[in-house]
């Protein structure tokens, strides 16, 4: 008769494990996915010290472009004014596309070309929105992951049960800002 | 990965285990045939020793001695920023947890390789040829590729395969020189002992033949679907299949073979150091996939994603797939299907001005002085440069060196 009480307490024995397992693999996935944002988040801080030391650089050879050059250090207050995570993701794309009009209009001046300073600065500049790129197709290569287990069988019951939520994908700017950017020469 | 990842743990212990039991019975003949009838176990013990000393070097120094015998050198940031930029690139598009140290090997052949123990002390060398050849994409696609090796932790069974190739081949011209040597002198020790020689003789001849045999196996463990697996993660970091294949023609067709590459550090490379350019033909021994192949398989990528590497290699090769179904279905790849990006619009002349980096990296590192003429000439120095002022050859300007 013991048998008969021994084969439910091990099913449930068997339930529990794999119900633990599953709860250690969400909550590896969500660290994952939190890891992966600390990443996106120093690559856009680096940007962020770099734009100061940029526009000391390239003030003195760009006297006609104050416009480009103060919408670069508008959009990077709006970045320090950002109150939540929408806004400062508006913000940081914001950045990018001013980076790229004063990117695009630096090529009309050659002598500011010709600086190694403003060189290598274009060099770390470029690179930090390529890191910035790839940290964010990390980051959302992990939230795929985590949101996969959250809402697929059997993993949904699991997540329900202890409150997982889905993360939100870091969105590549809209179409607009997308665009290469308007160079006008006037 | 984690089925590779598994795939290579079990590798990496079979090559210990198996060199354990080689060691074994060689410390049992030397043992015998140079202490008499009872000195096989002591040969035994010894030669224990001496696989715990191999195992445990190959583990805490193994990459440091594949560096050094590729002559590679560490540089920093202000060296080559945008080697440097370039890997960090990488290290974050594989999610590795710290960035592999950057070296540079100063050979005009364009090659690449990564070693280490595991991502967290990995390294990343790369040939100062490789630099002068490639584009900032082409470089992107190569250190991608060997940062796809880390991650798979094809590099750590690499260093055991590596450290006990070199071991073996060491044995074999030991054993060669013993039989010279020490196996004339012990048979004039003990009179009759001529057939304990004759073992020896044969374990040499055996050894001989055995250490290119070995060899081979390490080729084989390295297998080619582990370069195809590399190229896919690599695509999929980069998103940008062009970058790796147009990377992959350029180092098959320069003429320059790499210097201090050996048999048993040719499988690290991301190209076969050791064959020509005219021998790039496949067989079945070759460590590497022919480079047309990993060329054509890229470039009909329809995006970056894995899946779209998988459908491409069944397209190209007409065979089974490559990318473990595991793989396939997880979450990484449903996100990592994604269209390749356009070439990346940094600055463009990168190649020669990487040039110019690594011949200063150099020529700094030999203790060259450089000196900027004001005619726009530069002046290397050499340490050993005796008079006090050298003059420029172009300007004809005299420079005072004290």
């Amino acid at each position: 008769m013991a048998v008969l009480f021994l084969v439910p307490l091990v099913l449930a024995l068997v339930v529990v494990m794999w119900g633990v397992g599953i709860y250690n693999g969400l909550v590896a996935a969500r660290n994952r996915v939190k890891e992966a944002w600390a990443q996106v988040d120093v690559q856009l801080k680096r940007r962020f010290d770099l734009i100061p030391n940029l526009i000391e650089t390239v003030k003195g050879y760009m006297q006609h472009e104050r416009g480009t050059l103060e919408a670069v250090t508008q959009a990077r207050a709006a970045i320090s004014g950002a109150g939540n995570m929408a806004q400062r993701v508006e913000a940081e794309a914001g950045l990018s596309a001013a980076l790229g009009r004063l990117f695009a209009v630096s090529e009309a001046y050659p002598d500011l070309k010709a600086s190694t300073n403003f060189a290598s600065l274009q060099e770390e500049l470029a690179s930090t929105e390529n890191k910035i790129g790839f940290a964010r197709q990390f980051y959302n290569e992990t939230v795929m992951n985590m949101n996969n287990r959250v809402q697929m069988f059997p993993g949904n019951i699991i997540a329900g049960m202890f409150h997982f939520g889905q993360e939100t994908f870091f969105k590549v700017e809209d179409e607009a800002q997308r665009e290469a950017p308007k160079v006008s020469f006037n | 990965m984690w089925e590779q990842i598994a795939a290579n743990r079990r590798k990496s212990i079979l090559l210990v285990m198996s060199s354990a039991l080689l060691l074994g019975v060689l410390g049992w003949a030397l043992g015998v045939n140079f202490m008499g009838r009872n000195g096989g176990v002591p040969g035994v013990m010894m030669a224990l020793v001496v696989w715990l000393v191999m195992t445990l070097t190959a583990w805490y120094q193994g990459d440091n001695i594949m560096l050094s015998v590729a002559g590679a050198h560490r540089v920093q940031k202000e060296d080559l920023p945008q080697l440097f930029n370039v890997v960090e690139e990488m290290t974050l598009a594989a999610g590795l947890p710290k960035m592999p140290a950057v070296y540079v090997i100063d050979d005009p052949a364009p090659n690449a390789f990564a070693t280490g123990r595991r991502a967290e002390n990995a390294a990343i060398a790369v040939t100062s040829g490789l630099l002068r050849t490639l584009d900032r994409d082409e470089l992107q696609g190569v250190v991608a590729h060997e940062m796809a090796h880390i991650r798979n932790k094809d590099i750590q069974l690499m260093l055991f395969a590596g450290v006990l190739a070199g071991a073996i081949v060491i044995l074999a011209e030991g054993g060669l020189r013993g039989m010279w040597l020490g196996g004339g002198r012990s048979r004039s020790r003990r009179e009759g002992g001529s057939d304990g020689s004759g073992i020896v003789a044969i374990l040499a001849v055996v050894l001989m033949i055995l250490a290119p045999i070995l060899a081979q196996l390490i080729y084989f463990a390295v297998s080619r679907k582990r370069e195809y697996l590399a190229d896919a993660s690599g695509a999929s970091f980069t998103r940008y299949p062009e970058g790796l294949a147009s990377a992959l023609e350029k180092i098959s067709r320069a003429p320059q073979r790499l210097g201090g590459a050996t048999s048993a550090t040719a499988p690290m490379y991301i190209i076969n150091p050791l064959k020509r350019t005219g021998e790039m033909a496949a067989n079945a021994t070759s460590t590497h996939p022919p480079i047309d192949e990993r060329v054509r398989i890229l470039r009909s990528m329809a995006g970056g994603g894995l899946a779209d590497y998988e459908r491409s290699y069944r397209e190209v090769t007409r065979g089974g797939g490559v990318i473990p179904a595991s793989e396939l279905s997880s979450g990484a790849a449903a996100a990592a299907n994604q269209p390749a990006r356009e070439a990346s619009a940094g600055p463009a002349p990168s190649a020669r001005e990487n040039a110019r980096q690594v011949d200063d990296f150099f020529y700094r590192k030999d203790g060259y002085r450089k000196l900027d003429c004001a005619c726009g000439t530069t002046l290397r120095i050499p340490p050993d440069f005796a008079t006090p002022a050298a003059k420029c050859p172009r300007c004809g300007t005299l420079h005072d060196l004290r």
